[in-house]
């Protein structure tokens, strides 16, 4: 594992993200370029974005990107035609289709229980009647106060 | 021979920790004191020993000892002093030595403060820690031994990795440890309590200084671990939403949860099972996080060693603890009934409120880091979570929490008017959607970001003002807002720092500036209101390794600012390359400069980016510790329920 790390590193580091070489000259193109480069996978890294990343894997799917941009796919489009070629391994923000909405909807259903739970427990909280908030000693709290008087 | 008295030690460590674990327990059941007596000079030996243990590792990272071979897989005797130091545990070996140095560490302080403790329970405390000691002491010295020696010493060692070879990297990991391992002097208090049958306030306020240490900690860990990601990986990120960045950051939550709901059994006596469950569950988090990074599970950028069989022995020791403490909870959470009793509409509901956003914000990131392998385990889908999602899932939960948190802090206990709250919070909801509409009509990108995160900075720090204010009574002076108890202080400046924070964030993504060019020498060129001009490139030498410096003069309005040395340093024992951006740090923004390729016309690559109130997010983290440790050195806690011997004594961590 460490030497591939190694070897990782020497492939990546010597080159790095998006090189003046590769920008657009339109403006508005490159924008939308990067917009998409962040969502996409450098596949040979860690956890980064083609748009970090400095491997030569990434360097090509940034200019795959831009190649069909200028082709003039929308962003859907060029989205599309890398996920068909790469799997959906390259895309950093899950699709909601299938399974994945578990994924999706994992937050929000876990806030709707926990505030159904939570209200639960404030209205019994509001409703138990006033009386019993002092409620009396126990048994060993009046024995251990009975101890610290008579200290 | 120091190596071996270390080794002995820790062997030795480990018999004491089993003693300790089994005597006391046995004593607080069967009402001995004698055995119940055992665990305070058994936590200090223990202590003692590993402490020893350490120092004979770091003794021999020290004097470059090529015998052991940790040493010759981490080290160099060309590496400077205090990277030498800091490779005692800048790998798995030595960090998890370093792991149950901290756990013994805070054993024993549970030993020193824990006068004014029940017997029974502190007996049953030190018996509880002293488990989960014993389980890191046995994967220590069975699955990851840092004292094997190498039959045949070679000349020198293999140098530690050079991403490693940094001030903040050298202090991260103790921080982050002192965090996680914080969690488990939590974790210890919640069992035995379970075991005792017994949670009152005195209990909550023995358990939220440990929480609020360790949240102390971690928040300085996570801060420094961001901050170096920040300088130095070469693009000025400071967050990635990796596994092991979530793995840190997961516990920190939960410990925010758990130090919120500590409050409420201190001052309420409600709420006491979910405390209780909420500290196993963030020690819990501290052990996944340690599997996660151990078992390779999820690859990352922290992965140095990992090892298959390491991390099903870790999911060995999360499944005992985690489990046995889970399964004695289902067991005795009953016996904990609430005793306060509070309408819907006050601080502890608001504390309810807190308790749910955090934990299933928590939730959502948890989720988020294992559903790659659910998905691919489950559904034979190989797909990616990245930043993007955490980006828009986790992100409500925090900006509910700040709109919610200047009223919530402010409402008072047991019964409370919403409107009443509001009304005295108008000015700082006024004064912060001006600032932000300003800032709206001031920016030129149409992003709501920016203007966002400012209000939700502006309201909650002006929040913090007015409702520290409004402590010294109807005719508020600064004399008596002097006076305020060290806890109030500690409450307004954390919430100051996490308010700091959100908006840096949303700051620095809403309006950075990029500017990526091929630099000819001389001739300068424009980013923002700054020039830069790239004069020279030298070929310069370390001490372990070989650097191209380039020589930026930055100038603003004709008047130069400052020259910086963006470097590529190539470390030959090692053998890896790394990029050390030259940054001009200022209040409202930094200049980040990082030199690239030569082209063949002799001219360099060069990256530069603008980066509005970059510091601001580390200043708000700074914040945020300051403002654990004020409220840890409130005289409440210095005068500790019920310690009648101990005389005002500081609680750790200061």
């Amino acid at each position: 594992m460490k030497r591939l790390v190694v070897i990782l590193m020497l492939l990546t580091s010597p080159l790095w993200a998006v090189q003046p070489d590769e920008v657009l000259d339109d403006p508005v193109l490159e924008e939308r370029a990067r917009e998409l480069s962040k969502e996409l996978r450098c596949l040979v890294c860690r956890n980064e974005s083609i748009d970090e990343s400095n491997a030569d894997l990434a360097r090509d799917l940034r200019l795959l990107v831009r190649e069909r941009l200028v082709a003039g796919d929308s962003d859907e489009e060029a989205m599309a035609f890398i996920v068909d070629r790469y799997g959906e391994y390259v895309l950093l923000k899950p699709t909601t289709s299938g399974a994945n909405w578990f994924l999706w909807l994992a937050g929000p259903v876990m806030l709707l229980i926990a505030a159904g739970v939570g209200w639960g427990y404030l209205r019994a909280r509001a409703r138990v009647p006033a009386g019993q908030e002092n409620a009396a000693l126990s048994e060993a709290e009046k024995e251990r106060l009975r101890q610290i008087l008579d200290e | 021979m120091v190596t071996e008295l270390g080794h002995f030690a820790l062997i030795l460590a480990f018999m004491v920790a089993i003693v300790q674990m089994v005597v006391p327990m046995v004593g607080a059941h069967k009402r001995w004191s004698g055995w119940m007596a055992v665990a305070e000079p058994a936590a200090n030996a223990q202590f003692f020993l590993t402490a020893f243990a350490f120092g004979a590792l770091v003794w021999a990272f020290v004097t470059s000892d090529f015998s052991l071979r940790l040493v010759v897989l981490n080290s160099h005797s060309a590496k400077p002093m205090l990277y030498k130091i800091s490779g005692a545990w800048g790998n798995h070996e030595g960090s998890m030595l370093l792991w149950v140095l901290i756990v013994t560490l805070f054993g024993a302080m549970a030993a020193w403060f824990g006068g004014g403790l029940p017997p029974s329970l502190k007996a049953r405390v030190l018996a509880v820690q002293s488990a989960i000691a014993v389980a890191f002491f046995a994967f220590i010295l069975f699955t990851s031994n840092p004292f094997l020696r190498v039959a045949v010493p070679p000349f020198d060692g293999q140098d530690l990795n050079p991403l490693l070879q940094d001030p903040g990297l050298a202090f991260h990991p103790p921080f982050l440890y002192l965090g996680y391992v914080g969690l488990s002097m939590a974790f210890s208090f919640a069992v035995a309590a379970l075991i005792e049958g017994r949670v009152d306030a005195a209990w909550a306020r023995w358990v939220r200084p440990w929480t609020l240490a360790a949240w102390v900690f971690l928040t300085i860990g996570i801060a420094l671990g961001s901050w170096w990601a920040y300088y130095e990986l070469g693009w000025g990120g400071f967050w990635f939403w990796d596994p092991v960045e979530n793995a840190s950051f997961m516990p920190w939550l939960l410990a925010a949860a758990l130090l919120h709901s500590a409050i409420v059994v201190e001052k309420r006596e409600a709420l006491k099972s979910w405390t209780i469950l909420l500290a196993i569950i963030a020690f819990g988090f501290s052990l996944v996080g340690t599997f996660i990074v151990r078992s390779g599970l999820l690859t990352s950028v922290h992965a140095f060693a990992n090892d298959p069989e390491r991390g099903v022995f870790i999911l060995f020791i999360l499944a005992i603890f985690v489990g046995g403490a889970l399964t004695l909870f289902a067991a005795r959470a009953q016996a904990m009934e609430a005793k306060g009793v509070f309408g819907m509409v006050s601080r502890e509901s608001a504390l309810v409120v807190n308790n749910i956003l955090l934990a299933v914000s928590c939730f959502v990131v948890f989720f988020g880091t294992l559903w790659p392998i659910v998905a691919e385990m489950g559904f034979d889908r190989k797909l990616s979570v990245g930043a993007p999602f955490f980006n828009s899932a986790f992100t409500p939960f925090m900006v509910a929490l700040g709109i919610i948190l200047p009223l919530g802090s402010m409402l008072p206990w047991k019964r409370g008017r919403l409107g009443r709250v509001a009304w005295s919070l108008r000015y700082a909801f006024v004064l912060a959607l001006a600032l932000a509409l300003l800032v709206w009509a001031m920016q030129t990108e149409r992003s709501a970001l920016g203007p966002v995160g400012l209000f939700l900075g502006a309201w909650i720090t002006f929040g913090a003002v007015i409702d520290l204010w409004s402590r010294t009574g109807r005719k508020g002076s600064l004399r008596r807002m002097m006076r305020l108890p060290r806890a109030d202080w500690g409450k307004a400046v954390a919430h100051t720092g996490l308010g700091v924070t959100m908006f840096a964030i949303a700051g620095l993504m809403a309006w950075e500036v990029e500017d990526i060019r091929v630099a000819r020498m001389g001739e300068p060129f424009e980013v923002g209101d700054f020039t830069l001009t790239l004069e020279d490139v030298q070929r310069v030498q370390g001490p372990n390794y070989y650097s191209t410096m380039g020589f930026v003069k930055l100038e603003r309005n004709g008047r130069q600012i400052a020259t910086l040395n963006p470097e590529k340093r190539d470390y030959p024992v090692a053998r890896m390359p790394t990029t050390e951006a030259a940054i001009d740090y200022r209040i409202l923004r930094d200049v980040y400069v990082v030199i690239g390729d030569r082209q063949n016309d002799g001219s360099w690559t060069m990256r530069t980016y603008i980066k509005p109130f970059a510091n601001w997010i580390w200043a708000g983290s700074i914040l945020m510790a300051l403002g654990g440790a004020l409220s840890l050195s409130d005289r409440r806690f210095r005068v500790a329920a019920g310690a009648r011997k101990t005389p005002a004594k500081g609680v750790p961590a200061e």
